[in-house]
């Protein structure tokens, strides 16, 4: 079996304390939580990081809870935890729908959703859920905590918002009435990585779109967020014509790459149906929701 | 264990005796095996696909700590050891010298006291090569400016890899052709894939140099015969060479070829006497061992009076930079040409040339029976174009066409002679099973409403069991395999045998032979196999040889044992042979069954100081090689009914029924089991499996994160029937049946997404893999062809 | 580095590399070897044990992230001689063949029952998804853990208390 390079390694038993030992260690150490993308990356020899911080033991950064009118989601929490929680499924179905297709069982037992998040591939379903939602993020330093927008968060294919020295700390979601939301795929096989997906999450008065959040994975170098379908949406009465306009809209707005998954014009047609159809099923969870 | 209520003696529904190891976590697999003093071997592999090499530096890994050697070319050439013959007679590089010609090949092994230093010291050796031209297209590889990838040969002017090889009559077929009613062509790929089962490949050679005795650890489906070339490569005596095989983890065609690591670690304990383990990752299974299929056809069909009337076949067999592939001397097309399948065709014309490419070396694997997945496939491809382009229904079509059942043994026009068959009456089982009316009503319903639904047929016919020794052998050893049978003084029994399971169930199945014969429960007969020490000589398992070849030596060899036991009762009974008669277990005199002799009293008689028939030696005991007369021929008729999303065209298999005919079944559960992995792969490569090159000849697949292999949510649940035509050569009328699904069940998949398409799309062939994005372009009038 | 944990019910303790997975330290530093390997990229469940009662695929967790936590392998599932209803469902339902893959879907279908005793086929399937078999087809296998969900003792093997010792294994030299 391929074997990871040797590293130092230190466990960190408090969020100060990993933030201490990052800044001791310097640049070339990595935060390692649920592993999932880091070690397969090092065993393959493509990530060699000369230490990791281990921060599986912090569990004060596993929660989901409601408070102060959001939904604030611990980084550590794991994607079987996300799948799972009641609270979330209920304002933000779209979670659900995700996790259900993300990885397999194993593997979310293990993966959270900062490390998720903090992987930054363009093919990570939670990045589009994240802003879809319009959440923000919480990132911790030694000197103080800052919150960024999830549009400012993704810089660059995996590389975020989170300076050396940093820990995602949390993921803040905005707790608004008339949401609904949905997450649609497309992938090969079970487990696989998205050949395209879209998020949608809607927030509607009656039958009119107030605010809309759209965000797409796997066609673009990073997470696509579709701020020019959003803008059509809002304040327009949801209805089937204006879903496929914005589906167009998310065809033309994306710019995926060929590759073993699929051709460029196929993820483009991809990225339209999905947009449609996760605007769909948002709109019939919103309007469930007021009924 | 717990008890089971009805317990079969001989054949039937038996749980397997070979289980409670593997529930229990104590399978004794390759890698778990550490001997005293074992070191670990890494290999070293091309990142280029056609490359001069240019210099290697090993002196940063040497300097390693726990590294103990480092081997290259150069120390090979020293043993004689640098190249190798393969079983295709050609020679293939053990370590790359002058050039590596295929990404991942063999460059350097690096011996080290333990695993991670040994990949750690792969980082160490540095390599610098000269990039060459690459050729990776089949249908290139023949073009007057392609690169020249075998200099090493001296009579190599292209890359020609095998010349062409005919079957059939080309001025038959020609005429036939002229005279049809209908005729339609195609070109159709079967993309290269792989048997990637789940335990990789690897070995620990031990190497004692006080007795020259070489001692090899291998999962390894024909142990015997890689003793035979280890002893021939390494210059070693053969009597010396022990090969032991534990329980492997699938094989599937991948574990038959010598593998370059194997020669490393077996030149490593030769030279550092102690043992070398050298277990292959997965990236080198994929990239590296024998891949499957990559066959390039062009295939046209006519018919006539309704009837399917010729068949021509052109085929580019792309074998990989090296021809290693495995197939008896004298075909070395494989069986490809069994392509007339289950028609009653007397045109046919069958070419097949071999290229070599700057990909992995291999070709025959992944449950294939020498190139039969490749005819069957091309076949029942090509008669649903015909039934298409006819406007028939393709079942009909197929009933029309048949061999019929008094036809049989049935001389095929390629040269075959089919042994049993009635095949109408499995398409019928198959067609009540699916409901195939109902089927093709909700199709037409689901159309009108804009939905997409296919029902794909396949009837395959195939041959498995080789071989006859005067057609069959590999290297010049014949394809005949042993048994040897040994009643004990108390009854019970042991028979060794030279197939080889890789999961088949032969503890159990072999028992069960020797229980049906002689009437042992099969419990109380242990099944010996995997050690060359303590099994006769034989060609293993692949091609579903294990029932036709090994099955029958053991009936043969408990008939022996029968008879003898017969002469020693006639004895004990003071009566004559003739008087006596058999039922399961005993021998008894015609109309006075009171007065007998069971099974373990004429043991305990056959060792003991007793009077013993005269002529007779003492002991109870048999030993035979069988010499099949010829192949067996099994066969189904296969339905898939698939659902494509009309928007975004992923396929789901809905149902899929296989109704199988491999004769007499020893263990029906065991036959079912077979059936059903193989259908998984098959929807693998119908949907998913693929290993595709980019023009640099960088392999894109080459991790479980792009060689996609169904899980349990892509496979439905399996509907199996089965009707039973004996084969009426084989001692026990049984057929080999492990490769069927994998034979017949791409075709049905492909089958039933045109069938969904073609209507509605106008797709009248779509090639392997049906991913969505191919499946997609192919709805919008543009499928292209894989790399 | 020093890591400590309890396998099987036993309090292990030993010196490792930061570097070491826990699939190797499993099978190398413990010989345990029921647990197996068959990719290098997360894939195939061959590795599949369970930490703290949870499947997890063993190559991708260090054995230094398993200090003071619960591991439990195929090893385990028997218990004074006698099998799990998990594993006797396999040998009932014919739910292996070469047998590779079988401890971890063992271990997957262990906790799928602890979790939901009666799981539909689906959600067996569901199960089982993160872990590929070459041999069966699937079919078997979930016929077995339905076996065993149908045949199993009132008490869930969760519910042993303690939890079970399993026979015994010389854990080898602590290094």
């Amino acid at each position: 079996m391929q074997t990871p390079a040797p590293f130092d390694y230190e466990r960190a038993t408090s969020l100060d304390g990993a933030l201490a030992t990052l800044d001791r260690l310097g640049s070339d150490a990595r935060v390692i939580a649920g592993g999932h993308s880091l070690l397969p990356m090092m065993k393959l020899r493509l990530a060699k990081p000369a230490a990791l911080v281990d921060i599986n033991e912090l569990h004060e950064l596993e929660y989901i809870r409601e408070q102060a009118g959001q939904i604030r989601i611990g980084a550590l929490t794991r994607h079987v935890d996300l799948q799972k929680s009641d609270l979330l499924a209920r304002h933000f179905p779209l979670f659900r729908d995700a996790e259900n297709v993300i990885a397999d069982p194993p593997v979310r037992n293990r993966g959270t959703i900062g490390g998720s998040l903090c992987q930054a591939d363009a093919a990570e379903d939670l990045s589009a859920v994240c802003s879809a939602a319009k959440a923000q993020v919480v990132i911790q330093a030694t000197g103080g905590a800052r919150v960024v927008d999830m549009a400012d968060f993704h810089v660059g294919p995996y590389t975020t918002a989170v300076a050396a020295g940093e820990i995602l700390a949390e993921i803040r979601l905005p707790l608004r009435p008339g949401g609904g939301s949905a997450h649609e795929k497309v992938e090969r096989r079970a487990g696989d990585w998205a050949i395209a997906a879209a998020s949608a999450v809607l927030w509607m008065d009656g039958g009119r779109i107030s605010e809309a959040g759209i965000a797409l994975s796997s066609v673009g170098l990073t997470t696509i967020h579709l701020s020019r379908a959003e803008g059509l949406l809002r304040g327009k009465e949801a209805a089937p014509e204006l879903f496929a306009e914005a589906g167009e809209v998310a065809s033309a707005d994306c710019s995926p790459m060929p590759d073993g998954r699929g051709a460029v014009d196929y993820k483009r047609h991809l990225a339209g149906v999905l947009t449609m159809r996760a605007l769909s099923r948002a709109a019939a969870r919103a309007i469930d929701q007021e009924a | 264990m717990a008890v089971v209520e009805e317990r079969p003696i001989g054949f039937g529904r038996l749980k397997r005796k070979e289980d409670e190891r593997f529930i229990r976590g104590k399978g004794n697999y390759l890698d778990d095996i550490e001997l005293p003093g074992m070191v670990h071997g890494a290999v070293l592999r091309s990142p280029y696909a056609h490359a001069k090499i240019v210099s290697i530096d090993t002196s940063r890994a040497l300097a390693h700590p726990n590294v103990a050697a480092v081997v290259t070319a150069k120390d090979l050439e020293t043993l004689g050891l640098a190249w190798m013959p393969t079983i295709s007679y050609d020679t293939q590089a053990v370590l790359a010298g002058d050039k590596v010609r295929f990404q991942g090949q063999e460059v350097a092994f690096v011996i080290a006291t333990d695993e991670y230093s040994a990949n750690d010291a792969l980082e160490l050796i540095d390599v610098e090569y000269e990039p060459l031209p690459v050729v990776v297209n089949a249908r290139k590889a023949l073009d007057p400016d392609a690169p020249l990838i075998r200099d090493d040969k001296a009579d190599q002017v292209d890359n020609t890899a095998s010349p062409t090889w005919e079957a059939g009559d080309e001025s038959t077929t020609d005429k036939a052709f002229a005279e049809a009613d209908t005729v339609v062509s195609r070109d159709i790929i079967y993309p290269r894939c792989h048997p990637a089962p789940l335990e990789t490949c690897g070995i620990i050679a031990d190497f004692n140099p006080e007795t020259g005795q070489l001692d090899i650890y291998n999962g390894n489906q024909a142990p015997h015969a890689h003793r035979t070339v280890y002893a021939h490569v390494a210059g070693l005596a053969e009597h010396m060479i022990r090969i032991k095989t534990g329980d492997i983890g699938g094989g599937f065609g991948n574990k038959v070829p010598v593998y370059p690591g194997y020669v490393c670690a077996i030149a490593g304990s030769i030279v550092a006497g102690v043992p070398v383990k050298w277990v292959e990752n997965r990236s080198e299974n994929l990239m590296s061992t024998g891949f499957a299929r990559d066959y390039v056809m062009h295939a046209e069909m006519c018919s006539k009076d309704g009837k399917i009337a010729g068949l021509r076949v052109d085929v580019i067999a792309d074998h990989g930079a090296f021809d290693s592939t495995a197939q008896p001397t004298k075909f070395p097309a494989g069986f490809f040409h069994i392509v007339c399948g289950s028609y009653d065709l007397d045109a046919a014309h069958v070419k097949v040339k071999a290229v070599y490419s700057n990909k992995a070396p291999g070709g025959v694997a992944y449950r294939c029976s020498f190139r039969v997945t490749e005819a069957v496939y091309l076949v029942e491809r090509m008669v649903d174009a015909l039934a298409m382009e006819m406007k028939v229904d393709p079942i009909d079509l197929r009933m029309r066409s048949f061999i019929a059942p008094e036809q049989f043994p049935y001389e095929t026009t390629t040269g075959w002679t089919y042994d049993s068959g009635n095949y109408a009456e499995t398409m019928r089982v198959a067609m009540d099973m699916a409901g195939y009316e109902d089927l093709r009503r909700e199709q037409a319903e689901k159309r009108a409403r804009g939905g997409l639904m296919g029902i794909g047929v396949s009837f395959f016919t195939e041959g498995v069991g080789a071989g006859p020794r005067k057609h069959m052998d590999i290297l010049g050893l014949a394809m005949n395999d042993g048994a040897d049978l040994r009643v004990h003084p108390s009854g019970k029994a042991t028979v060794s045998i030279s197939a080889q399971t890789q999961g088949q169930g032969h503890q159990t199945t072999f028992a069960q032979i020797v229980a049906e014969e002689l009437g042992i429960p099969p419990e109380d007969v242990d099944v010996r196999y995997g050690d060359t020490d303590q099994t006769p000589y034989g060609l293993g398992t692949y091609g579903s040889r294990s029932t036709p070849v090994s099955g029958g030596a053991v009936a043969v060899v408990s008939r022996k044992v029968r008879d003898k036991a017969r002469m020693i009762a006639a004895t004990m009974l003071e009566t004559s042979p003739d008087d006596l008669t058999w039922e399961k277990g005993r021998w008894y005199v015609k109309g006075d069954p009171e007065k007998g002799a069971m099974i373990e009293e004429i043991a305990k008689r056959a060792y003991s100081g007793e009077p013993m028939p005269e002529g007779l030696e003492g002991g109870l005991d048999g030993q035979t090689i069988y010499d099949p007369p010829n192949l067996t021929y099994p066969y189904g008729a296969y339905i898939a009914v698939v659902d494509i999303d009309p928007d975004t065209a992923e396929v789901r298999v809905r149902r899929f029924i296989a109704v199988d005919d491999c004769g007499v079944r020893i263990n029906p559960m065991v036959v079912d089991g077979q059936i059903h992995g193989g259908l998984a792969e098959g929807i693998g490569i119908a949907l998913m499996e693929v290993l595709t090159f980019d023009d640099e000849g960088n392999c894109l697949n080459s991790s479980f994160m792009d060689y996609l292999i169904p899980t349990a949510l892509e496979t439905p649940d399996f509907e199996l029937g089965q009707t039973v035509t004996p084969c009426p050569h084989h001692p026990l009328g049984a057929k080999g049946v492990g490769e069927s699904p994998n034979v017949g069940s791409p075709p049905a998949i492909v089958n039933a997404v045109i069938d969904a398409l073609h209507e509605t799309h106008g797709v009248d062939h779509l090639d392997m893999p049906c991913t969505p994005a191919r499946v997609w372009a192919a709805m919008q009038g543009r499928p292209e062809p894989p790399q | 580095m020093n890591v400590s944990m309890t396998v099987n019910g036993e309090q292990v303790s030993r010196d490792i590399e930061p570097r070491q997975l826990l699939v190797h330290f499993i099978r190398e530093t413990l010989g345990l070897k029921g647990t197996h390997w068959g990719c290098d990229t997360s894939n195939c469940g061959a590795c599949v044990v369970l930490m703290d009662g949870k499947p997890v695929k063993s190559c991708t967790v260090l054995a230094a992230m398993c200090e003071g936590h619960e591991i439990r392998t195929v090893e385990s599932l028997e218990m004074n001689g006698r099998l799990d209803p998990i594993q006797q469902g396999f040998h009932e339902k014919h739910g292996l063949q070469c047998g590779f893959c079988t401890p971890g879907m063992l271990m997957t279908g262990r906790a799928l029952l602890d979790e939901n005793p009666d799981p539909s086929e689906q959600e067996i399937r569901t199960a089982i998804s993160g872990a590929i078999c070459r041999c069966t087809g699937y079919k078997n296998i979930v016929a077995a853990v339905r076996w065993a969900a149908e045949n199993s003792e009132t008490a869930r093997s969760a519910d042993r208390s303690p939890i079970g010792r399993a026979p015994e294994h010389d854990y080898g030299q602590e290094v």
